[in-house]
């Protein structure tokens, strides 16, 4: 396996134009568990976790940045994530133990794409932005326009995640992850909410890609009862069977979560 | 590669993509730290990397470069922990106890118990129950 090792992000984006493919390697909490289990193919990689240019939280005119480097242990202790982003102080919390905090990243949960993953939903729900960048410039990516598939992405191979930015958020925010264990454990289903005049609700684990569900989202902004909200939600995900859970299960959870996250944020 | 281990100057000749775990017990002979499942679950190969619990089985040796790297030989038998664990029944087998005390040590001092329980989330006991554990942790700063 080969490792190559840039100084700079210029110097890692340069490596990724003219070696690749490359897989970027930040925290490695993912890629190692993978390598282990012997289902990654890929066997040259990039090690982006020295570069101090995707670390740092930050808040621009009102606007929370995020590295993509930033890990769960720092998300959940930024006075900035706390002060914006409560719902993401909430899942970082959530994430294996202390050891995966250390080492997880928001940029690796991201471009990773399990539709499991437990900042997604919050992303989504936040309507957050995803900062890409080659040796041609920036790119401003929709969070919720950056999947295409299961486990696809739009970030080319020349690209790193460098950011994800997220503008102001109105309203109370609210995370809830139903898994088999507190910590550790894959998330079933996970849902992130923000009660404002038009709520927001995205979900994890009920589709290939993390979704919102505009539908149930209008429903709600047009005054629904949350029964019939939860209706309609029924209507909108698909979950299917697989071996953490059954499609049954997940819709009964889903609208459970719904009606919690309506009955907490009142 | 240079990185401090246990405190001392290290220089180590190692593939970077090897795993952290890996350069320590078979390169450095320092066999403390265990594998217990080698996906990041159990805890067992905890070691702190610059001050922070980490499950070396999931590092590339790599990124410790330059970095402060502490295994359990690093505390000298002799830190409170480790006697605490041993005098209050918190380690049986033993598998899963150098990563048990290397999250512990994190806690810093006199920790409560919700935070020693969320501290050692990510560290696997099949032969405790745990409670034995937690009190090992609660002693040590008595
Ligand atoms: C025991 C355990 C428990 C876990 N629990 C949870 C959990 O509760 N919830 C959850 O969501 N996840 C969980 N995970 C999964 C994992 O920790 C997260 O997905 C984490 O955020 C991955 O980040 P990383 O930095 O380790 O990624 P890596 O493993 O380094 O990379 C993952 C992928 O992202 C790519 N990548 C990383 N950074 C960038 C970048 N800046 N630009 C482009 N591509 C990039 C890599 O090439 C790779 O394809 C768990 C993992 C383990 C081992
Ligand atoms: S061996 Fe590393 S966590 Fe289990
Ligand atoms: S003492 Fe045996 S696994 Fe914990």
């Amino acid at each position: 396996m080969d490792l190559l090792e840039p100084r700079s992000l210029d110097d890692a984006l340069g490596m990724l134009r003219q070696h690749a493919p490359l897989m970027p390697l930040a925290g490695c909490t993912d890629v190692f568990v993978a390598l282990q289990f012997g289902t990654e193919t890929a066997r040259r990689f990039l090690n982006i976790w020295g570069l101090d240019e995707l670390r740092g939280i930050d808040v621009r005119d009102g606007v929370l940045r995020m590295g993509a480097l930033a890990t769960y242990t720092e998300l959940g202790r930024s006075p900035l994530v706390w002060e914006h982003l409560p719902m993401l102080v909430a899942a970082s919390r959530e994430v294996g133990g202390m050891q995966i905090q250390n080492r997880g990243t928001l940029g690796g949960n991201i471009a990773n794409g399990s539709p499991a993953g437990d900042s997604l939903p919050v992303l989504a729900a936040a309507d957050a932005v995803v900062v890409l960048r080659s040796l041609d410039g920036e790119r401003r990516v929709p969070f919720t326009e950056f999947y295409t598939g299961y486990r696809a992405t739009v970030i080319r191979p020349d690209e790193l995640i460098v950011a994800v930015e997220v503008p102001p958020v109105e309203g109370a925010q609210w995370f809830r992850k139903v898994g088999t264990r507190a910590a550790q454990a894959i998330s079933k289903v996970v849902m992130a909410g923000v009660r404002a005049p038009r709520p927001r609700i995205a979900l994890g684990s009920v589709a290939a890609t993390v979704v919102r569900l505009p539908q149930t989202e209008n429903a709600l902004a047009a005054g629904s009862t949350l029964e019939e909200a939860q209706r309609v939600l029924r209507q909108e995900i698909h979950p299917i069977d697989d071996v953490r859970s059954t499609a049954a299960y997940r819709l009964r959870v889903a609208a459970n979560l719904l009606g919690q996250f309506w009955a907490e944020t009142g | 590669m240079r990185f401090t281990l246990n405190g001392a100057p290290a220089e180590v000749e190692a593939p970077p993509m090897k795993r952290l775990l890996d350069v320590l017990r078979e390169e450095c002979a320092l066999t403390g730290s265990k594998e217990g499942c080698g996906e990041g679950e159990c805890g067992a190969c905890t070691v702190l990397v610059d001050g922070m619990p980490v499950v070396s089985c999931l590092v590339p040796f790599a990124q410790v470069r330059d970095a402060e790297v502490v295994t359990i030989e690093g505390l000298g038998g002799t830190h409170p922990l480790q006697k605490a664990f041993a005098e209050l029944g918190g380690a049986q087998c033993g598998i899963c106890t150098p990563g048990m005390i290397m999250a512990a040590v994190a806690l810093g001092p006199d920790p409560g118990f919700e935070e020693i329980r969320r501290g050692l989330a990510g560290n696997l006991c099949r032969c405790t129950g745990y409670e034995a554990i937690y009190r090992a942790v609660q002693g040590a700063s008595a």
